[in-house]
């Protein structure tokens, strides 16, 4: 099925992303999806750099960057005097995980709380990459940073994944929902229902990192459909404080995601760490009961 | 017309007349009566703004800056610790040149924490770029809101800036004021013509990264601006003066300067009581005068330095201490005077609201006079 | 060029870096076994895969980076990663 091309790349070559990179294709699917009447909100990190060393923009809308922390407040601003001018651009926050779960969680959360009518895309690679890999809330049980390294004490990241999505539903947020750059028309078409839905609407698009998590450029897609077939990443929907349209597969064990990537690849060598492959198991198995996403096998009874 | 009202109330009344679209402001003493009178002129449609109640003052100016880089003309106000935790985003205003105005109403910096009044908050952010006025009573204050909207949206300008007055002793005094009316308001300050600004229509990337090759010649381009600001509030000050009645054409101003071979340097509400202080002196015989800063930034070197021909001492009041090296505007005076064989001595006084009398301004003449300074004025050393 | 006051710039000219020049890899397009699906246009995170009048693709080598994502993409395999001759 070939996908409904939107005309010229709003999100132009000439970038300055590592080849393969998560967050460069959610850029470009991400203004697919909006088209030219909107205006950007940044935040500082991979996406902000690789795309705007002055003079070099590869941004065809307007954009905007102010800090590393403030993106939702910057964007209340926006909303606020396209409010009084009568403007009818959509206004978008493009974040990564580091600005949006850690240091900018004041100002998400303000601006949520207010109610702007604001979409929020956080660009999710599971760490502060752009400053060097380093761990981030997002980052997941297990995985070695440069901040939280596998070592002779230490299996990793021993903490769990801040859980935004629900913070955010817990805002009163008319529309939460979690995608991935391995399904972009998925991806498309949430990003269309956030920017038409009035009111603060947040998605967390799972965009893999290959330099930051150690696999081949290539894999990108492969990486995050692996994520999502062993349910340690779900696919799904918050419509009004409920879960919706949960993207549901058939299940693979965990080892099969960890094992391609260099940042668990002290979970097998030099030994097994069958305790924490064990742990993040069961962080999947969480997953996977507390949004249903098993296709059940059909029982001979029906 | 002439109304006797609050301070806070003035600034409130005038900012309204300024027609800001969008207001973002988090409550702080002693500044509150400010985003409070503004939220309930808002509330009874007298004030045609979207109001956005920020959860802290760090989101206060950042919401401020993107809806300056949207197009519309905004305000805020703070103090204090909000001033200090709005430190990054001032940086970030004012390299991305969003002529915001914003009401410092001057208070002391923590720890210890303190609520009342000096000017260290507003002092400590002289490096930011943005520019810095300071009044000396509520007419001005209100005067100088009008004037700061023009400057800073000057398009060889571009800058945002401070309106300071000090805490309590401005904000919550009830003084004469004069407020011009709306269309007098409109005439002297016409709509906001941003720019540049977020447009789907024509895109523009604002706030993009600088490498080496570039960043220098950034800074540069602020600092011409602030030099442009000179003459930018020269004309827009002396605007005022034609169409108002009051001329504001000047960085700084003297007072009985004229003969005097003692000077005092001061800003804000304390030269109220310095040209009291001043006029008992001259019954007394003494020659002294004051010269009043009103732009601390653009610092008006010259202006001091011309100013003060004939004066033998200066004594430099200084609400602010740079903790290490002794007041900011007496050595930055200092500097200005160098090589000119005027005498400068600075004086720490009226830290964290403490009391300024008109014997203590004699004082301090005196111990000028005497060759003592560069000292703290008034310590209790009973408590020490 | 005079530096644009508050370090902003219009669209276009991040066009002028040909990230071409980073790769290792070229990725092969091959027309005939290639079924329109237009997944490898979708896919690229440089937007740099563009359709043919016959409605088959094929990269644009100024900027391709040769990262390989269209190769693992392609439901009909018909691209391959070749390791460029310089």
């Amino acid at each position: 099925m070939a996908e409904k091309e939107q005309g010229c790349e709003l999100f132009s070559a000439g970038h300055r992303a590592c080849g393969g990179c998560g967050p460069a294709l959610a850029a470009r699917l991400l203004l697919k999806a909006t088209g030219k009447n909107v205006i950007i909100a940044a935040s500082t990190g991979c996406m902000e750099v690789f795309s705007t060393p002055y003079p070099e923009t590869a941004w065809e809308v307007p954009w905007i960057h102010s800090l590393f922390e403030n993106v939702a407040a910057v964007a209340s601003g926006i909303e606020a005097s396209l409010k009084k001018q009568g403007r009818s651009e959509k206004v978008v926050c493009v974040a990564g995980d580091g600005a949006t779960f850690d240091i900018g969680v004041l100002c998400i959360s303000g601006a949520f709380e207010r109610g702007h009518d604001i979409t929020y895309i956080c660009y999710d690679n599971e760490a502060y990459m752009n400053t060097g890999i380093q761990r981030s809330g997002a980052t997941p049980y297990g995985a070695s940073t440069t901040t939280s390294p596998a070592g002779t004490c230490s299996p990793g990241n021993l903490l769990p994944k801040k859980d935004m999505p629900a913070i955010l539903a817990a805002h009163g947020a008319p529309y939460v929902a979690t995608a991935s750059v391995a399904y972009p028309a998925d991806f498309m078409k949430k990003v269309e229902r956030a920017i038409n839905t009035p009111g603060p609407c947040y998605i967390q698009v799972h965009t893999p990192c290959c330099t930051g998590w150690g696999f081949e450029s290539g894999e990108t897609l492969a990486m995050g459909k692996l994520a999502v077939d062993t349910g340690l990443w779900v696919n799904y929907e918050i419509v009004n404080g409920k879960v919706e349209k949960v993207k549901k597969v058939r299940r693979k064990p965990v080892e099969e995601y960890l094992a391609k990537q260099k940042r668990f690849r002290h979970l097998f060598k030099p030994a097994r760490q069958d305790d924490t492959i064990a742990q993040i198991q069961a962080i999947a198995d969480a997953n996977a009961e507390r949004f249903g996403i098993d296709i059940k096998a059909k029982t001979p009874s029906g | 017309m002439l109304e006797f009202m609050e301070g806070s109330h003035a600034v409130a009344e005038i900012v309204k007349r300024c027609r800001p679209q969008v207001i973002s402001a988090y409550p702080i003493t002693p500044q509150t009566h400010i985003v409070e009178d503004l939220a309930q002129m808002v509330a009874n449609c007298e004030l045609d703004a979207e109001y956005i109640t920020v959860e802290s003052e760090f989101s206060a100016l950042s919401a401020c800056l993107g809806a300056s880089a949207a197009g519309s003309r905004v305000y805020s106000a703070t103090t204090s610790q909000g001033l200090a935790l709005m430190f990054e985003v001032c940086f970030n205003v004012a390299g991305m040149r969003q002529p915001i105005v914003m009401t410092i109403a001057n208070r002391s910096l923590g720890a210890p924490l303190s609520i009342w009044n000096d000017q260290q908050d507003s002092i400590s952010l002289r490096d930011s770029g943005w520019l810095q006025f300071y009044a000396e009573d509520n007419q001005e204050t209100a005067d100088l809101h009008m004037i700061a909207y023009k400057v800073c949206e000057d398009h060889d300008v571009l800058l945002p800036a401070f309106v300071c007055f000090d805490g309590f002793i401005l904000t919550h005094t009830y003084e004469p004021v004069s407020l011009p009316t709306q269309e007098e308001v409109d005439a002297y300050l016409p709509a906001f013509t941003p720019y540049q600004r977020l447009d789907a229509a024509n895109p523009l990337s604002m706030g993009m990264y600088a490498t080496p090759e570039y960043y220098m010649e950034f800074r540069y381009e602020i600092d011409r601006a602030m030099q442009r600001a000179r003459q930018s509030f020269i004309k827009a000050g002396r605007e005022f003066g034609e169409q108002f009645g009051r001329d504001y054409s000047g960085l700084v101003e003297g007072y009985r300067l004229e003969d005097a071979d003692t000077a005092l340097i001061a800003m804000g509400s304390i030269c109220g009581t310095v040209k009291d202080a001043i006029d008992e002196m001259r019954d007394a015989g003494k020659k002294v005068g004051l010269l009043k800063i009103r732009t601390y930034r653009p610092f008006p070197a010259p202006e001091i330095v011309d100013a003060l021909k004939g004066v033998s001492t200066v004594a430099v009041l200084d609400k602010n201490i740079s903790l290490g090296n002794g007041g900011a505007v007496g050595t930055e005076v200092k500097s200005a005077l160098y090589g000119s064989g005027v005498t400068v001595y600075d004086y720490i006084i009226a830290l964290g609201g403490r009391d300024v009398r008109k014997r203590d301004i004699a004082a301090v003449v005196d111990l000028a006079e005497k060759g003592k300074g560069d000292m703290f004025y008034g310590l209790r050393t009973e408590v020490l | 060029m005079a530096l644009r006051v508050g370090c902003a710039a219009p669209p276009g000219r991040a066009r002028d870096n040909k990230t071409g020049t980073w790769r290792v890899f070229k990725p092969v397009f091959d027309p005939e076994t290639c079924n329109r699906c237009g997944m490898c246009a979708m896919v690229c995170p440089e937007g740099c895969v563009r359709e043919t009048e016959e409605g088959t693709f094929e990269p644009d080598l100024d900027y391709c980076k040769g990262c390989g994502i269209c190769e693992e993409i392609c439901p009909k395999k018909s691209i391959r990663m070749e390791k460029e001759e310089k």
